[in-house]
């Protein structure tokens, strides 16, 4: 059966519940624990651009599996003001907030697959998958 | 209340009664209620829809007997939804008693009204009392937090422990930054050990506030010395791109000490071997 839980985001609350959801699904596939801390933190990056930049939006988290491999799924999809340039966002310390400009590319090198959909004033989607090896 | 209605509502109160009570038991199973034995349950009940007649029979909704009751039920964590849905059947059990003994429609109507203002009045009165008390519940643990949040600990003179469990939000990092430098000018501390042993997760603004605090730390001429970093949390960090290399990190807190010691001319050395 495929799990999937929704967590909405519009506190900072979002996103520490956001995160422990994450984490028990990752506990529960069979993550170790350095993945477990891998996926807790992208997610808890993911959460965060969400609050951040376009105030209100959800992580969806779900149990994936292709071609004998189990994993797991993130997608954070906001409303938000969507993002003008993919390419520079994917850059390293590229910020437009005065933080550190690490967590897009972070959160792509944390795990398996990433990919990243946006639309200025229509808002961005961003798909990660991580797999059990 | 119209007294005629209320009357009306006492001389039917034993029907109302006994219909109310079934109707009551049907809501034992629910999942909220599921760790009050059947004998509380049972009390309670009889005792709920004596409050509410006892209530009826006066003018004021704002009732102390009934207040006392909703206060007892708060403290013993009785859900807000076995109140009100007492409260929902109350109204059905009262209207279905009246209705059956009375023929006139238009009289039937009115008492409906006049019963159904009066249990309104009463669910409001009772969800503002529970919401109040949550309200203060929280505000109490949020203060509790506070406190906990950001100690700055003297361990040694000149050296001090900022130990730090559990997540880090934009709040608690502002608090982190000031604790910190107001406690490292009032202990005169020249290092400060910022422990993370328990943070869950290291994500790129922790990391950021931890940074912004102990380059803080270094303008007002101490150091900073992180410690507690654990080996998955070392590789989340590494991973992201976030560049600690300004400042010195240990993995235990025993170590950070020692090189605070040895920072301030001072080591912990043993005493029987210096008599040998």
């Amino acid at each position: 059966m495929q799990v999937q839980t929704h967590v909405d985001i519009n506190s900072e609350w979002g996103i520490v519940a956001a995160r422990q959801a994450g984490r028990k699904l990752a506990r529960e596939i069979g993550f170790g624990s350095v993945d477990q801390a891998r996926i807790t933190t992208a997610i808890s990056e993911l959460a965060r651009n969400i609050y951040l930049y376009a105030n209100q939006g959800q992580i969806k988290i779900e149990e994936v599996s292709a071609g004998g491999k189990q994993g797991m799924k993130i997608i954070a999809s906001d409303e938000g003001p969507g993002i003008k340039d993919l390419r520079r966002v994917m850059e390293d310390g590229f910020t437009t907030s005065g933080g550190l400009g690490a967590g897009l590319p972070g959160v792509k090198r944390l795990m398996d697959d990433f990919s990243i959909e946006s639309e200025v004033e229509q808002g961005t989607v961003i798909t990660a998958v991580k797999w059990l090896r | 209340m119209n007294l005629k209605v209320r009357e009306e509502v006492l001389q039917y109160q034993d029907q109302i009664i006994t219909s109310w009570l079934e109707q009551i038991e049907q809501y034992r199973n629910d999942d909220s209620l599921q760790n009050i034995s059947g004998a509380v349950y049972d009390s309670t009940s009889q005792d709920f829809v004596h409050k509410l007649l006892v209530t009826l029979q006066q003018e004021d909704t704002g009732d102390a007997d009934l207040n006392q009751f909703v206060e007892r039920l708060i403290q013993m964590g009785w859900p807000l939804t076995f109140a009100t849905r007492g409260l929902q059947e109350f109204r059905k059990a009262s209207v279905k008693a009246i209705s059956e003994n009375s023929n006139d429609m238009k009289d039937g109507i009115f008492h409906y009204q006049e019963i159904e203002s009066w249990v309104d009045n009463i669910i409001n009165h009772l969800v503002d009392q529970y919401s109040g008390s949550w309200e203060n519940t929280v505000f109490l643990q949020k203060m509790a937090l506070k406190e906990l949040s950001a100690p700055l600990i003297p361990v040694f003179e000149n050296i001090s422990v900022m130990p730090l469990v559990g997540t880090i939000d934009t709040e608690r990092a502002k608090l982190i930054m000031e604790n910190l430098l107001d406690g490292v000018i009032e202990h005169r501390s020249q290092v400060v050990l910022i422990d993370i042993t328990g943070v869950p997760v290291v994500d790129t603004m922790v990391a950021h506030h931890i940074i912004q605090a102990s380059e803080a730390v270094r303008l007002v001429g101490a150091t900073c010395i992180l410690v507690g970093i654990r080996p998955e949390i070392a590789q989340t960090i590494v991973n992201l791109g976030i560049d600690l290399g300004k400042f010195p990190t240990k993995s235990t807190l025993k170590k950070g000490i020692e090189t605070a010691l040895g920072m301030t001319k001072r080591e912990i050395i043993d005493l029987e071997i210096q008599e040998g």
